[in-house]
Order: C-alpha cells, then sequence, then structure tokens
C-alpha cells in the first residue's frame, strides 16, 4: 500500500505556484479531462491570451478568480505510482499569512518558490518563518523562471546559498534545491535538457521518495483522550488517536494531569481487538482499574510531559479584534478546552525580518512571543517535542473566532514555587465572626447610570444592619491603586483585574464588598465572576443612555461628544450588555430604596 | 513500527474527527445521502464510536425523486445497525408540486437545500456531518473540515476560520451551526479503494446491470417509474449501465458499463477520463455555480 505525503507550497501569484502545482497535475495526466476542459473554457474567457493557464486549476473561489489572486488554501488530491499526495496550495501575500499558517499547520514539507530573476526576497523569510513555526521541518526550494535567467547555474547557486545561510538558524530535517521552469515543465516532472548542470531528482522524483516521518521506535506514548465510552454498566473505553509511541495490552500506563496508573487491559483499532496499536491510528483502550479518566486526560508511559498552569509561548495572532493582554479567552490543547488569559507581551517578532520589538498589544497577523495562563493545571509539551500536546489555538470568548494558535516555547514552573498560603484562621471563621456570609455585589451600567448612588445606598443600609462592609468606587480606586493606568483597552482589562482581586482577598477576609464601576466588557466581568467565584453577584443597572446623558451629573457626556474624552463609553467606546447577571435595574422604574431591598433580598445573609 | 498506509491514515482522521464532534458539540446529526460516501461515512461512524452506537441519529432528506432501490436499501440499513434514521421530506414543495422536471433549478433549492435548512432548523441541530470531499469541486478545495454557517445557514468563504493542526473549534453562538466533512481529504479512488476493503455494502446501483433508460440531453437517464413522461422521438432502451454518483433519479446520468464487481469499478475509476460530478446536472451551469448554491445554504 501507498503512503501519504502532505505538503504545502508557499510562494506569490508572481513567483507562479499555482502555475507550477497546475502542471505538475495536467502534466502527469492527473486531472480529469473534463476539468481540463473547463480549463480550456475559462481560460480563454479569463483575461490571461488564448494559452492553457494552469493556474485556474487551484484558483477555486469566485473572489480570487476576479482579482487574479490566491486567498484562500486550497488542497488537492493526486496519486502517483509510488505514493498519495495532499497538496495545501496557500496564498503568499503578508496580508493572508494566517491563511498560509493554515496550510502549513497540516503539512510535513513544504515546497518553497522562488523567482530565479529576483532571487530571495523578504516574503521567502517570511514564508520560511511560518512554516517553522508551525512544525514544518522538511523544505524544497523550488527556483522558478530558470528560462528568464538563460539556464544559469551560479544564479541558481547564489540563491541557494542566499537561502543557506538564512534558513541556518531554524531547525530543519532535510534541505533541498531545484531549478525549475514551471511554464515549461523543466524539472518538475521531467528532466531539463538545457541545466543539464543540475544532477538531482525532478520535483516530482524528490517528493516520490522522501521520508518524512521519524519512526526511531523509541517514541513513548502520548493519547490525549477524546471521549468515554460507556454503552453499559460493564464496557468503560477510553477513545482518542495515538499520537506518539505505541501500546500493548498489559502495559503499565499513567493517566495526567492525576498521575493514576492502571495497566491496559484491552486495545480497540476502531472496532478490531488487537494486542498492539501505534502512533495514528484511533484507539479504544480499556483498563484494569477503576480511574478517573475524563475528556482532556492524557494517557501515557512519558516523564516528558510537564503539568503545569502557564507556559511561555509564540503566537500568530490571526483576528480582526486587537490582542489585549489579561482578557479571558478559550484555550484548546490536545483535546482539552478551557479558559485561559494571555499575560504580558514579551516581546513582538518582525514576520518578515525576525527583528524583536517592544509591545503590548498584537493585530492581525504579527507574531509574538508570551505568556499564557491557564485557568487549572494541564498535560503540556514543548512544541519540539510533540506537536500535539505543544500547539493550542486561542477563541475569543464572544465571537467564537479561533483568534490565535500558538506553539509553547517552554512551561512555567511559577505557580508550583508560589503555593497558595493556607491560613489557621480560614475564611468560614472570619465570615463567623462577622456573623455574615462574604460576597461581592458588582455594579455596572453606563456613566450616569445611578452605580454609585446605589452602591452607596446599599452600604449604608448593611451598616445598619450591623454588617462589616467595603465600598470600592471607580474614583476612589483609580486615585490610589490603579493610578499607573489608562483608560484604552489594555489598562481597562488591567483595572478590572486588579479590582477583583482585591474584592477576591477581601470576600477572603470575610467582608461584603460593594464594586461600582462601568465595567464596559462582557469578557472582563466574566473574569472578575472567575476571580471572584461563588461569591460574585452582578447587578446590572440598566438605565438608558438617553437618560444619562439627560442627567450627565458630571458633565462628562457633553465633553465627550465635544471630543474632549476619548474612549467614553457608550459614546466613542462600546458598552456590552451583560448576558449573565444576577439581578437587573433600571432607575428610571423604581426608587433607590426599592432597589437597594431587592439587592439586599437577593444577597439572603 | 510501521508507516501506515494512506488508508489507515484517512480512516484514523475521520475517526477522530467524529469524536471530537461527539464530544463538543451540543446536538450533531449524521446527513445521509444512501450514496457511496454516505456508505463509508455511515460505516466509519459505527467504528468510531464501537462497541457504542454512534450518539447522534442520522437524517435523509428524501426530495420524493429518488431511486427506489436507494429507498430500500437506506429502510434496510437503519433496520439491520440499528440506527435512528430520520426522513425529512418538504410537503409544503409536494403540495405544490415542485418536480424536477417542471421546475429545472428551483426543485433542487426548494426539495434539496430549503428542506434541509427546514430540517435543521427543526430538530435544533447544531452540526451535521456531511460526506463532501474537496476533490469533488474547486470551491470545494478550499472549504474547512469544520464549515460554520450564520443563523441562515450560509457559507461566507471570506471569514472562514482558521483551522490548525488538529484544533477544531466547535464553539458557536445561538442559531449557527457547523457543517463537518470527516471525508474532506478522501478522493473518490480513496473512498472505492476503502470500500473493496473493509467490503462495505453499497446500492447495487452502483453496479452495471441492464437497465431501462432514455437518452435526454445527452444524458442516459433511468426510467425508474412512471412519473418519467416521455418527450417526442425518446424511446425506453435497455442498455448495461451503472451509476457513479446517486441522486434523484431524473437528475443522475448513468453511464455504460460493464463493471459489475467491486474491482471492476475500481479499474474503471482508475482510468476515468470524466470526473464524477459531471453526472450531476446542476454543477455544469456556470463557472462557480456551486460556490453560489453554497453560500445559498446547499450542503
Amino acid at each position: 500500500m501507498k503512503s501519504l505525503l502532505k505538503f504545502i507550497t508557499c510562494g506569490s501569484v508572481d513567483d507562479g505556484k499555482s502555475t507550477l502545482i497546475g502542471h505538475m497535475l495536467y502534466d502527469a495526466k492527473l486531472i480529469f479531462t473534463d476539468q481540463v476542459q473547463a480549463l480550456e473554457l475559462e481560460s480563454r474567457v479569463g483575461n490571461r491570451d488564448g494559452k492553457i493557464d494552469y493556474s485556474l486549476l487551484l484558483d477555486g473561489l469566485m473572489a480570487e478568480r476576479e482579482q487574479g489572486i490566491t486567498i484562500d488554501v486550497a488542497y488537492r488530491y493526486f496519486t502517483t505510482d509510488k505514493r498519495s499526495f495532499i497538496v495545501a496550495d496557500t496564498p503568499g501575500h503578508e496580508e493572508y499569512t494566517r491563511n498560509m499558517a493554515v496550510g502549513a499547520s497540516f503539512a510535513d514539507l513544504a515546497v518553497i518558490l522562488l523567482d530565479a530573476t529576483q532571487g530571495m526576497l523578504i516574503q521567502t523569510k517570511r514564508h520560511i518563518r511560518i512554516c517553522s513555526l508551525m512544525g514544518i521541518r522538511h523544505f524544497v526550494f523550488a527556483i522558478n523562471k530558470m528560462d528568464l535567467v538563460h539556464y544559469d547555474k551560479s544564479c541558481f547557486e547564489k540563491i541557494e546559498r542566499s537561502i543557506r545561510q538564512f534558513i541556518s538558524e531554524f531547525e530543519t530535517d532535510s534541505l533541498r534545491f531545484i531549478p525549475v521552469s514551471a511554464t515549461e515543465g523543466d524539472n518538475v516532472n521531467r528532466k531539463s535538457q538545457t541545466m543539464f548542470w543540475y544532477r538531482g531528482e525532478t520535483l516530482l522524483d524528490y517528493l516520490e521518495n522522501i521520508e518524512v516521518d521519524n519512526l526511531t521506535g523509541e517514541e513513548e506514548l502520548l493519547m490525549p483522550v477524546q471521549r468515554v465510552c460507556r454503552p453499559n454498566h460493564t464496557f468503560r473505553g477510553f477513545q482518542g488517536q495515538i499520537e506518539a509511541g505505541e501500546i500493548n495490552t498489559g502495559d503499565e500506563v499513567c493517566i495526567l494531569p492525576s498521575k493514576e496508573q492502571a495497566k491496559v487491559s484491552d486495545i480497540y483499532v476502531a472496532d478490531k481487538k488487537q494486542d498492539t496499536a501505534q502512533m495514528g491510528q484511533s484507539v479504544t483502550l480499556q483498563l484494569d482499574r477503576e480511574v478517573d479518566i475524563s475528556r482532556g486526560c492524557v494517557i501515557t508511559n512519558s516523564n516528558q510531559v510537564q503539568i503545569s498552569d502557564m507556559f511561555t509561548s509564540q503566537i500568530l495572532w490571526m483576528d480582526d479584534t486587537t490582542l489585549v493582554p489579561g482578557r479571558n479567552c478559550w484555550i484548546k490543547i490536545g483535546t482539552k478546552q478551557l479558559p485561559a488569559s494571555v499575560m504580558d507581551i514579551k516581546y513582538k517578532i518582525d514576520v518578515n525580518s525576525g527583528e524583536h520589538m517592544p509591545g503590548n498589544q498584537a493585530f492581525k497577523n504579527e507574531l509574538v512571543v508570551c505568556d499564557v495562563a491557564l485557568s487549572e493545571k494541564c498535560a503540556l509539551m514543548e512544541f519540539g517535542q510533540n506537536r500535539s500536546l505543544g500547539s493550542f489555538i486561542l477563541i475569543d470568548r464572544v465571537s467564537n473566532m479561533t483568534s490565535a494558535c500558538g506553539v509553547i516555547m517552554h512551561t512555567l514552573r511559577r505557580s508550583d514555587n508560589l503555593v497558595w498560603h493556607e491560613t489557621t484562621v480560614t475564611k468560614q471563621m472570619r465570615c463567623a465572626l462577622k456573623n455574615q456570609n462574604s460576597k461581592t455585589i458588582w455594579f455596572t451600567g453606563l456613566s450616569g447610570s445611578g452605580k454609585s448612588t446605589l452602591a452607596n445606598a446599599l452600604e449604608n443600609k448593611l451598616a445598619l444592619m450591623g454588617r462589616h462592609t467595603m465600598l470600592l468606587d471607580g474614583d476612589n480606586v483609580r486615585m490610589g491603586l490603579n493610578n499607573n493606568l489608562g483608560f484604552n483597552e489594555h489598562d481597562r482589562v488591567e483595572n478590572i483585574r486588579r479590582i477583583a482581586e482585591v474584592a477576591k482577598l477581601m470576600n477572603d477576609a470575610g467582608l461584603i464588598v460593594i464594586t461600582a464601576f462601568i465595567s464596559p466588557y462582557e469578557t472582563d466581568r466574566e473574569n472578575a465572576r472567575r476571580i471572584i467565584g461563588e461569591d460574585f453577584l452582578e447587578v446590572y443597572v440598566s438605565t438608558s443612555i438617553e437618560e444619562c446623558e439627560k442627567r450627565d451629573v458630571k458633565g462628562l457626556y457633553k465633553k465627550a461628544r465635544n471630543g474632549e474624552i476619548p474612549n467614553f463609553t457608550g459614546v466613542t467606546s462600546p458598552y456590552e450588555v451583560p448576558q449573565s447577571s444576577e439581578l437587573e435595574i433600571d432607575t428610571t422604574k423604581i426608587s433607590v430604596e426599592e432597589a437597594v431591598d431587592m439587592v439586599i433580598k437577593q444577597l439572603k445573609i | 513500527m510501521r508507516n501506515l498506509t494512506h488508508l489507515e491514515q484517512l480512516e484514523a482522521e475521520a475517526i477522530y474527527i467524529m469524536r471530537e464532534v461527539a464530544a463538543e458539540c451540543e446536538k450533531p446529526v449524521m446527513l445521509y445521502s444512501i450514496g457511496k460516501d454516505s456508505s463509508v461515512m455511515l460505516y466509519l461512524a459505527m467504528k468510531a464510536f464501537y462497541p457504542e452506537k454512534p450518539p447522534f441519529p442520522f437524517m435523509h432528506i428524501d426530495t420524493g425523486w429518488k431511486f427506489k432501490e436507494m429507498i430500500k436499501f437506506r429502510d434496510e440499513m437503519a433496520e439491520k445497525l440499528g440506527i435512528e434514521m430520520i426522513v425529512y421530506t418538504n410537503m409544503e414543495g409536494v403540495k405544490q408540486g415542485i418536480n424536477p422536471f417542471d421546475h429545472g433549478a428551483a426543485y433542487t433549492d426548494i426539495m434539496k437545500t430549503q428542506a434541509l435548512k427546514q430540517a435543521l432548523n427543526q430538530y435544533g441541530f447544531t452540526a451535521a456531518f456531511g460526506g463532501a470531499r474537496r476533490d469533488e469541486e474547486k470551491s470545494r478545495a478550499k472549504e474547512r473540515v469544520f464549515s460554520f454557517r450564520n443563523a441562515q445557514h450560509a457559507w461566507i468563504p471570506k471569514s472562514q476560520r482558521p483551522e490548525m493542526w488538529k484544533l477544531y473549534n466547535t464553539r458557536i453562538n445561538k442559531g449557527e451551526s457547523i457543517r463537518v466533512f470527516p471525508l474532506s481529504n478522501w478522493t473518490e479512488k480513496d473512498i472505492w479503494q476503502y470500500i473493496l476493503q473493509e467490503n462495505i455494502e453499497i446500492v447495487p446501483l452502483y453496479y452495471a446491470k441492464e437497465r431501462p433508460v432514455v437518452y435526454r440531453d445527452g444524458n442516459l437517464i433511468m426510467v425508474d417509474d412512471d412519473r418519467m413522461k416521455l418527450q417526442p422521438g425518446e424511446e425506453i432502451e435497455m442498455k448495461k449501465v451503472r451509476f457513479r454518483t446517486l441522486g434523484c433519479y431524473p437528475l443522475t446520468g448513468a453511464c455504460e458499463s460493464e463493471a459489475d464487481t467491486l474491482e471492476a469499478i475500481i479499474e474503471e475509476t482508475l482510468q476515468a477520463v470524466v470526473s464524477e460530478r459531471t453526472s450531476r446536472v446542476i454543477d455544469h451551469e456556470a463557472a462557480g455555480s456551486m460556490e453560489r448554491r453554497k453560500r445559498e445554504g446547499y450542503f
């Protein structure tokens, strides 16, 4: 049976990339005749003169054909006598870096195209960088348009030298340089007569024979659990795909993160019971004893896997929105999905030059090195050791967009060194002494909606009831604790995070905390909810913008409308209406006293 | 350790994808068209969750114009495997008498595209498996394995989510849904070779046999029942034909063939000079017609 090679082609339209692949398929008679007819037909109606335009085989979407560029990854399939191939054909322009990363993450080998008349360009460097980031270790450089430089050997060698020098800073397993002419077909499928000086294989020959799997047989078992299969009370199997190593019936395995041990009693490869299974196979494992395993756990015999909740990574930001450190998102690593946040951005990497640059935000198609914190400990590996436990995606909590992809450079043991100090006097004891339950009442709403008034009245009432309280007010906090923060998005996120952490400490002290902050973003409020935990009670003060603007107690709306205050919530900056508030209060409909009573009723103290 | 064969790799990948959906999506369904790709998908689903039954129902959008043999096969398979098979027909379309002879493209839209949307909405499915492959058509070649549809079930090619490694993002907002294509990376040849290797049951229409057909607009159309009215000059002939794809009988062209075994079919496929969708009438209309249809919600 044949093996499968997945490869990516990188280069821009000008390098003749689509033409190269189109020619490969066409020459090898790997396309069906009606596709050839469609191609010739479209060639004639298209804007390129009557000759067969091989690139039309690949440009699939209407928008692309009209613009004459390749904007998304296209997958092509072909088979020769020796091998089956899947080609991810990707766009080369900088604004489509993320599409290229999609193709690269899928591939084991990259064919990078260069124009012989131009040599190595900035885009070539970018292509190498992205492929390498996504885990490709095998590179083929096709130096195209050799016909335009008179099939000159020295020109080819000069380009080869410059690439070799550049690529030496990246980790690679194989490198190959092939001079080709995509339009004429030289060294694509057939040996070039004119480039007699080139002794190597043609591109297709090379791709048919290269070995990309490193099956040393020494890898240790890794299987992230996808799901638990329990059709009845007697059968309990753990399903997943083996990402490394092999497994035999009777093997001792360790389950992470719990570190429990068990023996493998039965192995099913798909639906067939077998004694052994190996990397790449989708299996169901049964163990010899009851162990607590759920989706996201890892079954392994390796001691290379680390258990951590923080790591340093390189990420490619792919979202139209801006990356703001501190903001909460979803992360998916292996088969585990959990809340996480990007902490400090250490530096950005220029995708073209590789230069390190300072920055505390990131935009679409930018590469950054940053720390990522997880909401719980997970089984992780460095990307260099294992792709599957070392790669991740970040998902926006509101839009659900895949905002970033990244690779783990190294895990951080911070959390291991930093142990939460268990005090002898507990939170329960502090609460009991005060004869109350701790709580954080989080008022959110537009400026002028009545948050501060309500918070103040609530604290008064609670004080009269003999409760121990603390009111955190926006302006007061900003004058002290947060006086180093401004009003841009990044600082607003940090402002809310600090307040939530302070509220949490005060809850631990047994206090009832009342906060009054605009807190306009759902993700930030959700983050506060996560930090504070079960004590959190969100009250949405839903007074309309029209009413707030009419009141304008501090004269701020007027200033904002005059353009004197940038980033003013409700005017020049958005307010996201809460989705999961415990309580909603419209101050135009009920009195302050009524509102306070509503909150106190909710408190159950 | 050894290198897995390409079929083993494709099988493991498809199973991985199905398990991800079962684990993460709220209410999945597997669309079942009775064709060979659906047969492979159903077979893989039975394998993926073994010894459990697939933890989702199957659904067939029945236009009322499928080959009789297809319907028989569908009901037999569901019965034999003990799976839940939902059959949905756009009854509004039936009442209006929408048919493939008189209504052309409108028929496909009402009885297939609209019917599918109605069915997905009615049952509230959040993820639907489909058997589409990327080698079928140029716009399919660019579609992700997990392909998002907005609340109108439309595909927006420009805002496809990036899909990295095997990390599929299954999160959606209310009203949105996902189409999942576990056979994305399979080719027509792979499908046939896998059917042979695993001895998978397929509808007998794929095998060459003497069948009653007429020539119409360059296609050989099988006369499956008396709803098909002959046009002047048309004559029913018995020819040894088989089908490379299956759909509504008036819209599915047969090809003359002697291939009545799997081996012979594969032999024929390997030497094929006409790619399979030529026998499906809708794809021809104009370059890009499939993409336009998909934007409107065609599967």
